[in-house]
């Protein structure tokens, strides 16, 4: 007997009322959590980049960078998860060959494609086109010829060349917004179109996927920003960051509004799952949906941002409320991930009661590795930090004369 | 001084250039639906020459008053069909409800009922009980089918639901959105795999294999293309009910005598 098997009779013990017996194994686990929460610190991060293009936001001009790179390094692993969770990975290119039009999942890999491709990697290039030429030029040996190629062997950084790079990227942020709101709204749409389930089975999923996931972004992105400010001995950009705050402050309201109405919604609809929905949140989401989701992850962060809002705090004790804010915020979101993809599959659906799950530590879809999906866009990060500084001093101040 | 104006030459290679690149996109595309397409013809194989599937229908009756929760059909198609034989992996089972005189209902499925049922261990009085086999509905609009993001999954002309476990790549989209949880994932051959109301048999004439042993022909299977196949003979002389109606699935396993508790 393997061990997959073996956990399945661990399981069946744990097993509350009646389900059909081939409920018991969980088709979507750990890996299907970590892939909606890395694609919505994307589509948050990219959001939050486009405020400072589009809405002209300039007091978080000094994450705009690090932004779009932060959502690039998490949208390299964002498909990695879903991959390695086929039971055949090497039929997953067949998504791309032969997709099914009605399938709301073949649609991913183009989504997918269309955000990298035609999106975030164009916007930065356009950016960053200026600062490759003139780090070329600064630079010698093989870091000349990176630069040289990440410019694709561009020269021109004639005023005119520079002002057609600047309304690139104005153009890209404008059609990069709806295509983040696609991209996730989609992954939202991929759990609440699942009519034979009624905790995914809403509306409001895609909506409420797109909010947590701007949610996650700019607290990321803010979280990320501190500790970049900290390891290089700068002053930190108080304007930035306290901006950044009101801006998660007003998502989370927005967040918790729609999460609310959603609940409010079943409550008052009570239909016929309302029993076994009340008995899943009470006997198995009670940790990870009231006290981490709602209580860590929202209603403490609002409370904090509130305070912090209305009381004149020192700057330190403003930047550590944040920081900390910004961690819960991180596990609350994770949280609301494990609780619909996770949640969704602990009922049985004839209603009538509840399946656990046993988390693998080792094996492919175990702990380990999703740990390690969680850590690799860091180490992704890194990298192109230290190629690409998204610092504003960095920025090529003026043009090479040649 | 007058500019050499390259206009109409420019025009052209940028019309050579997107053609190229509209091409090249469904080129790449190509094979893949070649393949697709020859992949389905494989089913004639199957049929021979005679068998012609437009001309069927399949679907099955189920007299729930009939079921003696003996677990015959579950021992059976395992047997037929491979299914391996753990209790996490079922083509069909049966399950067996028991209505207390407090107006408690209990539901259970031992193994599927593969080995029967044992006597109740409450000692609240029963004030009704029965049994109830399940087996994939066979839906005229399969969710399972709908969501399959590369097609592996699909609906027979002659109304069966079948995976082609060559080409599935185990994404568990299927298992997901089936109402009422017949798919699971094979553990050796990896693929999502289901009941297929024995295609291998019905094709060729025969009964699925758990009609055919059923001692009490609580299932009914045949052709609702054919007047005089007993199916619809039982869908005549019995009033008739489909599970979870109000998802629009359009199931094609109709139950006789069933009771509101059964989902």
């Amino acid at each position: 007997m393997n061990h997959e098997i073996a956990r399945l009779y661990e399981t069946l013990k744990l097993v509350v009322g009646f389900i059909y017996p081939n409920e018991i194994e969980l088709g979507w686990n750990l890996l299907i959590v970590v892939y909606p929460y890395i694609t919505g610190l994307v589509a948050g991060a990219f959001i939050l980049a486009s405020l400072v293009k589009v809405f002209k936001v300039k007091e978080v001009q000094p994450t705009y960078r690090l932004a779009l790179l932060t959502a690039l390094s998490f949208l390299i692993v964002a498909p990695l998860p879903l991959v390695v969770h086929l039971t055949h990975p090497e039929r997953g290119f067949e998504m791309f060959l032969t997709p099914s039009p009605s399938s709301a999942m073949a649609m991913f890999g183009f989504v997918y494609v269309w955000y990298l491709m035609a999106v975030l990697l164009l916007e930065i290039w356009f950016d960053y086109r200026k600062d490759f030429i003139v780090w070329a030029e600064q630079e010698k040996g093989y870091k000349r010829f990176v630069y040289k190629l990440l410019s694709l062997f561009t020269r021109d950084t004639s005023p005119g060349a520079l002002s057609f790079d600047k309304k690139a990227v104005y153009a890209i942020t404008v059609v990069g917004i709806p295509s983040a709101f696609l991209l996730h709204g989609y992954v939202g749409f991929i759990f609440g179109s699942v009519k034979a389930n009624p905790w995914w089975s809403s509306v409001l999923m895609p909506i409420v996927f797109l909010f947590s996931a701007i949610v996650s972004g700019i607290a990321l992105v803010l979280l990320i920003y501190m500790v970049a400010v900290l390891v290089r001995g700068e002053e930190p950009d108080m304007a930035c960051i306290d901006k950044l705050a009101s801006f998660l402050f007003y998502m989370m309201i927005v967040d918790f509004s729609l999460e609310f109405l959603d609940f409010v919604h079943r409550i008052y609809q009570s239909e016929e799952s309302i029993h076994i929905l009340g008995q899943l949140i009470s006997e198995r989401l009670f940790v990870s949906l009231i006290v981490i989701q709602l209580i860590l992850g929202m209603i403490l962060p609002l409370v904090a941002i509130a305070l912090i809002k209305m009381f004149k705090w020192p700057a330190e004790i403003r930047r550590l409320s944040y920081f900390i804010v910004g961690l819960l915020v991180q596990f609350g979101i994770f949280s609301t991930r494990w609780n619909v993809v996770i949640g969704g599959q602990l009922f049985s659906k004839s209603f009538r009661g509840l399946t656990a799950y046993k988390m693998a530590v080792g094996g492919v879809e175990g702990l380990l590795v999703s740990l390690g999906f969680l850590i690799l866009p860091f180490i992704i990060l890194y990298v192109l930090i230290r190629w690409l500084p998204p610092w504003e001093k960095e920025r090529a101040p003026s043009v090479p004369s040649r | 001084m007058k500019r050499d104006r390259p206009d109409k030459g420019l025009d052209k290679s940028r019309r050579d250039f997107c053609k190229t690149i509209l091409l090249g996109t469904v080129s790449l595309a190509v094979p893949g639906s070649i393949l697709a397409a020859t992949e389905k013809k494989g089913l004639s194989d199957w049929y021979g020459t005679k068998y012609k599937p437009a001309e069927h229908l399949y679907a099955m009756g189920i007299k729930v008053d009939r079921c003696i929760g003996c677990g015959r059909c579950v021992d059976a198609c395992k047997r037929e069909n491979n299914v391996p034989d753990y209790p996490f992996y079922f083509r069909t089972w049966i399950e067996r409800y028991i209505e207390t005189e407090d107006g408690q209902t209990i539901v259970d499925s031992p193994n599927g009922g593969k080995d029967g049922f044992k006597a109740p261990a409450s000692d609240k009085k029963v004030f009704k009980t029965f049994f109830v086999p399940k087996i994939c509905n066979q839906c005229e609009k399969p969710p399972c089918v709908q969501v399959c993001p590369v097609g592996a999954t699909y609906r027979t002309e002659d109304g069966v639901v079948l995976v082609d476990s060559q080409y599935c790549i185990g994404c568990r989209y299927c298992i997901q959105a089936c109402p009422y949880g017949m798919r699971y994932i094979h553990p050796t051959k990896r693929v999502a795999d289901k009941c297929t109301f024995c295609y291998h048999r019905t094709v060729k004439g025969l009964l699925p294999a758990c009609v055919e042993v059923c001692p009490t022909q609580a299932r009914i299977f045949g052709d609702l293309k054919s007047k005089a196949s007993p199916v619809n003979q039982f869908m005549r002389f019995n009033k008739i009910f489909v599970l979870k109606p109000g998802l629009n699935t359009e199931p094609k396993v109709y139950y006789a005598d069933i009771d509101l508790e059964v989902r």
